[in-house]
């Protein structure tokens, strides 16, 4: 089906109108009896890439599927997530990792990339099968073991090395399990030295970081630094990005949730799970941080770090409950709410085109112009939405905006030249035939 | 005041009521029949996830003596080891008409989000490293008897200060009832943050036991769980002891009849000397009598009277 968009704000700026032929491409000329949607008023961006994303299929199909996760994140404005390898089985081999790329096939409404383990089981040992997953059909360029660090500095030194035969990436988690325990849940800090909360401290993070850029520049290798929570991580990534820059010889880049860049640690006080997350919410001073390396490029992108999660597997005490939040909905209008400022050139920028090239997915993140895949979210930039948990498409509901209003709406997302959602509902699924 | 989860919980007023009550109670535990009919047709659930015999014994004794039907259940390890959760595991004991539910957790916040379930009156009977408010009562007002009032007294607390939920109510109670607090401990076991902490709170800090005891008015020792000593912490038993521990030694520094507090179960040798602990001032066995009377108090005031409980 071919589609007329009129009068969209390509990028912020003037309104412009968009074609999108049968093949799901950008054209010069409006194709014969073409749908035509009214976008005036509207913003067209590319459309969103998360680099983080936990889909729970296979194992945890009661949290979420690849289906109903596609659902969510095509409602937030996506068109690609990277699955994270943490499931059940754990992404580790070139069948699971093919079948998780099927399973998103399948479901039609975004690209699901699946990213493979970087050890076996996650176990941080042994390298998972890095170039098998690499040449399946899946075709894994991003590896990690999120949720755990690959805090053998032998181990990451040798993934590292390995994946530069083909251009792969290592997505760290960073987090030093001896300097935060193994129940560690809540940021060091004053509150949870009051609430007697084992204790997350940033300086886990940083010291990981600060090996991992200099492994990254020893290795000549490509190193992305997940869900970056702290002032001190953003120092070490300025420094290396300073450095980098002079030899050209190392190549860092590093994403920042949506939800460390709005909510602090603070919100822990009543011991909501809901708010557990890994890494924890930091105080206001490195929100304020990440929300400046944002702007300025010293943390290319955001990723959700969406983690959904089944309710009776958050209610337990708050050091028993399971990490982690639901965002690929909410992301846009929690960083239109954070940082009101940016442009939304730069909204693309960090949320579409360096996601995608990062990821390495050569049809996402691409201009709004003839020739390029037609992947674009329209948005309405005046509205706001309360965000309302029972109105997700996710199977869970651990959802830390429940009842709060977010700049801007989601309004239209287009998918390989297909609508997948219309008016911010879920236009019919569909198999995807690119 | 529906639940005690926190001495945040208690105004100043409220631990005063609690304390009148207590000593009414503490006279009932000298009669022939130790039985007051308050708490008739009222349930009372000791919840426990975690191991302990005097603190479960004494909300067992307390509520038998108020007349209350007092059910203990060892729920330790239930709920993870049958994947249930928290949450479905007070349900489904509340769901058996419990008016009380005294709840003993190793982790912190648990009792906090026990209450936003359940309709019963809960009481924190210790929660992870966070609060252990009855401790805190029962220690306040032991001190109270022997000092009288708190207000200006210099309050002492020596030892695991991070993993201490006991220090953490009883640094609020004190301080609430006019105490000055200085906390001792090596900076390993100090809470992280404890600075500002300490700053926006009014108690002081200190590395240096010889410095606080010759001025202290009271003195509470902590536990140290042995536990501890395997990660790094501090080198050894016998450092902790030379640095940290009340030594024989020690004891001469103090002014004389000043209280020593232990909440028990005590390391004689570690954090307390035996000369310490069976000094004529140690008042560690009057903690467990005190005990019985401020939680009788505390049941009493959460579910006699009115249905709504409270303090009236």
């Amino acid at each position: 089906m071919s589609l007329v968009i009129k009068g969209a704000s390509l990028l912020g700026e003037g309104p412009a109108d968009l074609f999108i032929d049968d093949t799901g491409t950008f054209v010069d000329i409006a194709p014969s009896g073409a749908e035509t949607i009214d976008a005036a008023g509207l913003v067209a961006l590319p459309g969103l890439v998360d680099l983080h994303t936990h889909l729970r299929e296979p194992g945890r199909e009661d949290a979420e599927t690849i289906l109903t996760g596609s659902q969510a994140a095509a409602l937030g404005g996506y068109t690609a997530v990277l699955a994270m390898a943490n499931t059940s089985p754990v992404t580790d081999t070139a069948e699971a990792a093919t079948r998780v790329w099927e399973l998103g096939r399948e479901a039609g409404l975004v690209h699901v990339q699946p990213v493979g383990a970087v050890t076996r089981g996650l176990a941080g040992e042994e390298l998972a099968e890095l170039g098998l997953m690499h040449r399946s059909r899946a075709g894994v360029t991003v590896f990690s073991d999120d949720g755990k660090c690959v805090h053998d500095a032998r181990v990451m030194r040798r993934a590292l090395e390995y994946v530069k035969a083909f251009g792969g990436v290592v997505s760290q988690h960073a987090q030093d399990p001896s300097l935060a325990g193994p129940s560690a849940c809540c940021h060091e800090g004053e509150l949870s030295g009051r609430l007697g909360l084992p204790g997350w401290p940033g300086i886990a993070e940083e010291v990981i970081v600060a090996r991992d850029v200099m492994l990254a520049r020893h290795t000549g290798s490509r190193l992305h630094v997940a869900h970056v929570s702290t002032a001190g991580s953003v120092e070490v990534l300025r420094w290396a990005k300073a450095q980098a820059g002079r030899d050209g010889h190392w190549d860092v880049t590093a994403e920042v949730t949506p939800h460390h860049l709005l909510l602090t640690s603070d919100l822990l006080a009543g011991y909501d799970p809901t708010f557990k997350v890994n890494p924890p919410l930091r105080p206001q001073e490195d929100v304020e941080a990440l929300r400046a390396a944002l702007a300025d490029g010293t943390i290319d992108a955001v990723a959700t770090d969406h983690a959904p999660h089944a309710r009776h597997d958050k209610e337990h005490a708050f050091v028993d409950a399971a990490f982690g939040m639901l965002g690929l909905e909410t992301a846009l209008g929690v960083v239109r709410t954070a940082l009101p400022d940016l442009s939304w050139a730069d909204v693309a920028r960090v949320m579409s085109v360096t996601p995608a090239r990062i990821a390495g997915l050569a049809d996402q993140g691409r201009p709004l112009a003839p020739g390029s895949p037609a992947n674009v979210v329209l948005v309405d930039p005046d509205a706001s939405v309360t965000v309302d948990r029972d109105a997700s498409a996710s199977l869970s509901r651990n959802n830390p905006w429940h009842g709060r209003s977010l700049s801007s709406r989601v309004v239209h997302t287009v998918y390989a030249g297909r609508l997948t959602v219309r008016d911010g509902a879920l236009a019919q699924a569909g198999a995807h035939s690119s | 005041m529906k639940h005690l989860l926190s001495i945040d919980d208690l105004s100043t007023d409220d631990i005063h009521q609690l304390f009148e009550t207590a000593a009414d109670m503490h006279d009932v535990q000298r009669r022939e029949v130790k039985k007051l009919p308050a708490l008739r047709g009222r349930t009372v659930v000791n919840m426990f996830f975690e191991d302990s015999t005097r603190t479960r014994s004494s909300f067992e004794i307390a509520g038998k003596w108020l007349s209350a039907d007092v059910i203990n259940v060892s729920a330790k390890g239930s709920s993870a080891s049958k994947g249930e959760s928290l949450r479905d595991t007070v349900l489904t004991v509340c769901a058996m008409g419990v008016d009380g539910l005294v709840i003993r957790h190793p982790a912190s916040g648990a009792a906090v989000q026990v209450s936003e379930w359940v309709d019963a009156a809960v009481v924190n009977a210790g929660d992870g490293m966070h609060e252990h408010p009855t401790q805190a009562l029962l220690d306040a007002y032991t001190l109270q008897r022997h000092l009288g009032s708190l207000e200006g007294r210099h309050v002492a607390i020596i030892g695991d200060l991070t993993h201490s939920r006991v220090f953490r109510s009883n640094v609020q109670c004190l301080t609430r009832l006019g105490a000055r607090v200085t906390v001792v401990a090596p900076p390993t076991l100090m809470p992280s943050g404890i600075v500002a902490w300490s700053a926006a709170a009014g108690f002081e800090t200190s590395y240096d036991v010889d410095a606080v005891l010759p001025d202290a008015d009271a003195v509470m020792m902590l536990r140290v769980q042995r536990e501890r000593m395997s990660g790094a912490f501090f080198p050894s038993a016998r450092e902790y002891t030379v640095g940290y521990g009340l030594t024989r030694n020690r004891l001469a520094l103090l002014k004389p009849d000043v209280p020593i507090c232990h909440p028990g179960p005590m390391n004689r040798g570690l954090e307390i000397a035996a000369d310490a602990a069976d000094a004529a001032q140690s008042v560690v066995l009057e903690q467990v009598s005190s005990g019985l009377a401020i939680r009788m108090a505390v049941l009493y005031h959460l579910l006699a009277g009115s249905p709504e409980g409270g303090i009236a």
